[in-house]
């Protein structure tokens, strides 16, 4: 019989206030040493170094052949449990985490039933770890090169740590050109750097960099394989410009006749041609021809780009071309979209012409935006005397976002200093709570203040333009209270700045799934630990990195493209992984060649022998998710870690169907 | 288990690795709190789900069987999850033929982010099968099984 050592952890009083954990161990020692157990503790945290010490301890002195630690979920600690087993000399799989944590007593409050249920679950440890086998971790070698996806702030960082190290990048780009949203700001709180200042250096790196490949108005449409090999086919869109001719000297869209809103990269404040770059400083400086709105695949005619190309570069036959890449780590850095005020009529977005949101307002005050930096009215010419900034829209508003955005208040300070420095105007910041963590953004908070910009403590009403008076006349009037006031108030001004939430991708949940991912319920990618490890997610080899994680700054989102980049690089020098072994495999003599598993995995994992009739199961193919063992109706398939016996055994376990009842508790 | 006259159901429940047991730890980090009658089993995928594992619960002791997994479409193999639907229809089919409720066995998608759902999922079962009452498999046939009908209690007594 197995000698099983049972410890029960008190995890300071998160399980011991609610479990009885020193009962449950007694327990243990006495109804269950008919299974096998033959010492059962419990310590206060047995995490800690002491705790694993006393578990390596028994293995060595007591020869345990098996350990059960009841405490947190397998999730946090199993890797701690099961290395401690290893350094005592016991196969590490040979050592079961059961969770009366999670499962017990964070969820339940009666002491009695907290710990009869813990007893229970202990037991399922025991009868399922009396049937594991010692099983080896499959080792897989990791590809050295990295797909990063996202060519904005967080996948220019990843991007160019990865290719510094001396390893190759594929960049994947949707639009035209990298640089994401902060190619269209103007000014990076709390310094005032200009954006483009600091980026397109950044983004030149990246063009220019012999490890990066660059490949923009792409997406990746489907990937294959697992961490280290990744198979990924991504889809270059017709450019129509051939790359290798062209050298970006910008007279195809000077001669471009046809005009379209920029709605992506100007915000819709602004317009370009049909065949454009997004903005002068692009990488590539390739334009593209925007196909819908181009006159010769509209009208069959035009063609004006290719007559006056000096290098012949436009090509109106190029095609879609899928290309697939093998890579052995993903970052996934597909930022965020922002919220659309429309969806709060009272605000009166898209019909007051001069109430903008912010990403507008970033376009507006741009040296290189529609207005030249200017801040003016939609009427071209005049220059706002009253200037209003509404915090939180779409955000921290139980009908529309939950979450903090965490930029907007930052963001509304910049915005203050900014009207106020280049229009002189009175500003009013309309705030629910001012927010300024980290690094020097109190400070600018106070500058900001000291500078005389009005803050109005209060959520905003309404925006109308239905005066009541002269004063208001002509004004847009924003309806707030002063909550620290408690008066209401009505406040004319000409020009309404709307800070929008920021919100995961339209096509988030697609992207996830194309990535075996998860969103959070907001819709925000899910790291694999919101503490302790934000980057990884639980897909191995997946990476997440800025705003797909959840609202950030451009510092946050920097450091995370480059922890990212850290956790790839520290795989592709490992050169090798070490993945879980649980994997299925077929007893070919139990095997009938029936077939029925042969069409149930998804990783075409499993081959059928037509000369001997029998099945098998490509072991570095399989992921271990068990359907063809329980598909299988000769019982010929098995599956380590998770096998028939011990889940069998554990049922047996947790019914407690197993306990001694003639044993008296010592 | 708290008051000797109510009848507390034993629910074994099966989740799946990557979202349902993700959805018990929120659950549990967030201190949802939930019925207790519930005992979890840890399978990699809702696709393992063997139905011998479901009928060997509700023979030894069970009355009701959870089983758990991705949401369509949001399964880490891709789609096993929808074989676990397939599989619980037959199996829904064949606790009809024996005679058993087929209400006795529930299959709920619960995504790493849905705690709270997970919880009520669990609670609300829990009251479905104390409305249903004891399953009594086998008793009277079988002492063996029907003495372990009360030996939760008793072994913990």
């Amino acid at each position: 019989m197995e000698k099983i050592g049972v410890y029960v952890c008190h995890c300071g009083t998160n399980i011991a206030g609610v479990v009885d954990v020193q009962e449950v161990a007694e327990w243990a020692a006495s109804r269950l040493k008919v299974r096998g157990v033959v010492i059962a503790r419990d310590y206060k945290f047995m995490c800690s170094s002491l705790g694993q010490e006393l578990i390596e301890k028994d293995i060595k002195e007591l020869g345990l052949t098996r350990v059960v630690v009841a405490a947190c979920s397998p999730h946090l600690h199993e890797n701690t449990f099961r290395t401690a087993c290893k350094r005592a000399g016991l196969n590490p799989y040979l050592c079961e985490l059961v969770s009366i944590r999670e499962q017990v007593s964070w969820v339940h409050t009666d002491k009695d039933v907290a710990t009869a249920k813990a007893m229970q679950v202990v037991s399922g440890g025991v009868e399922r770890v009396n049937h594991q086998v010692p099983l080896e971790p499959m080792k897989v070698s990791i590809h050295p090169d990295t797909l990063v996806v996202g060519g904005g702030i967080a996948g220019i960082q990843a991007a160019l740590e990865i290719a510094d190290a001396g390893y190759k990048v594929y960049l994947v780009e949707r639009e035209p050109s990298i640089g994401g949203h902060m190619a269209q700001f103007d000014k990076t709180f709390p310094t005032l750097d200009c954006a483009a200042c600091i980026l397109t250096p950044k983004m030149v790196s990246v063009g220019t960099h012999p490890n990066i490949e660059l490949l923009t108005w792409s997406e990746v449409e489907k990937v294959d394989g697992y961490v280290g090999n990744f198979t990924a086919t991504i889809r270059k869109r017709a450019r129509y410009v051939k790359t290798d001719l062209c050298t970006g000297c910008g007279i195809c869209w000077e001669k471009c006749p046809k005009k379209v809103v920029d709605d992506v990269f100007e915000a819709g404040m602004g317009t370009r041609k049909a065949v454009y770059t997004p903005f002068a400083q692009a990488v590539p400086k390739y334009p593209v021809i925007d196909r819908p709105n181009c006159t010769y695949f509209l009208k069959g005619t035009c063609k004006a780009c290719e007559k006056f190309c000096p290098t012949n570069a436009i090509d109106f036959t190029q095609e879609d071309e899928l290309i697939t890449v093998e890579v052995g780590n993903i970052i996934l850095a597909t930022g965020y979209d922002t919220f659309d005020a429309k969806r709060i009529a009272q605000y009166g977005y898209g019909r007051l012409p001069n109430v903008i949101t912010s990403v507008e307002f970033e376009r507006l005050c741009n040296a290189a935006g529609p207005t030249n930096g200017e801040i003016l009215l939609k009427d071209g010419k005049t220059k706002p005397k009253a200037v209003g900034i509404v915090h939180c829209v779409g955000s921290r508003d139980k009908h529309y976002n939950e979450y903090c955005s965490v930029i907007c208040c930052m963001q509304g300070l910049k915005f203050a200093h900014l009207v106020h420095e280049r229009t002189g105007a009175e500003v009013y910041n309309f705030y629910i709570d001012m927010r300024t963590p980290f690094k020097g953004y109190e400070e600018f908070y106070q500058r900001v203040l000291e500078e005389g910009t009005h803050f109005i403590r209060g959520k905003v009403a309404e925006v109308n333009n239905a005066a009541r008076n002269k004063d208001e006349e002509g004004k847009l009037i924003v309806q707030v209270e002063d909550t620290l006031v408690g008066v209401q108030m009505r406040i004319p001004l000409d020009m309404v700045i709307l800070s929008v939430a920021l919100e995961p991708r339209h096509d988030a949940k697609d992207t996830a799934k194309r990535f075996g991912l998860s969103c959070s319920a907001d819709g925000w990618f899910i790291e694999k630990h919101p503490k302790l490890d934000p980057v990884a997610t639980m897909t191995e080899g997946i990476l997440i990195a800025g705003c797909v994680q959840g609202p950030k700054d451009i510092p946050a989102t920097v450091a995370q493209g480059a922890a990212a980049a850290a956790r790839a690089l520290g795989k592709i020098q490992a050169k090798e992984i070490a993945l879980e072994p649980f994997r299925a495999s077929v007893d070919e003599t139990k095997c009938s060649g029936c077939r029925i598993c042969n069409d149930l995995c998804p990783f075409n994992a499993i081959l059928f022998h037509e000369d001997r009739m029998v099945t098998e199961i490509n072991a570095a193919l399989c992921q271990g998710c068990g359907t063809c063992v329980a598909a299988c109706p000769a019982g010929a398939i098995s599956g380590t870690g998770f096998s028939n016996e011990q889940v069998l055994a554990q049922i047996e376990g947790l019914l407690l169907l197993n306990v001694d009842k003639n044993a008296v508790p010592a | 288990m708290n008051n000797n006259n109510t009848f507390e159901p034993v629910i074994i429940g099966f989740t799946c690795n990557w979202c349902s047991y993700r959805a018990a730890d929120l659950a549990g980090t967030s201190r949802t709190k939930y019925s207790p009658n519930v005992r979890l089993i840890r399978l990699m995928c809702s696709g393992r789900l063997d139905p011998t594992f479901v009928f060997k619960a509700l023979a030894n002791g069970a009355d009701g069987v959870m089983i758990t997994g991705c949401h369509p479409g949001e399964c880490h193999y891709l789609e096993q999850n929808y074989k676990a639907m397939r599989r619980f229809h037959l199996m829904r089919r064949t606790l009809q033929g024996l005679g058993v409720e087929p209400a006795r066995i529930k299959l709920v998608w619960a995504s790493a982010a849905e705690g709270a759902k997970f919880a009520h999922e669990v609670t609300s079962f829990v009251e479905e099968i104390r409305a249903l009452g004891p399953l009594n498999w086998g008793a009277g046939e079988n002492g063996h099984k029907a003495e372990l009908k009360s030996t939760p209690q008793e072994a913990l007594a």
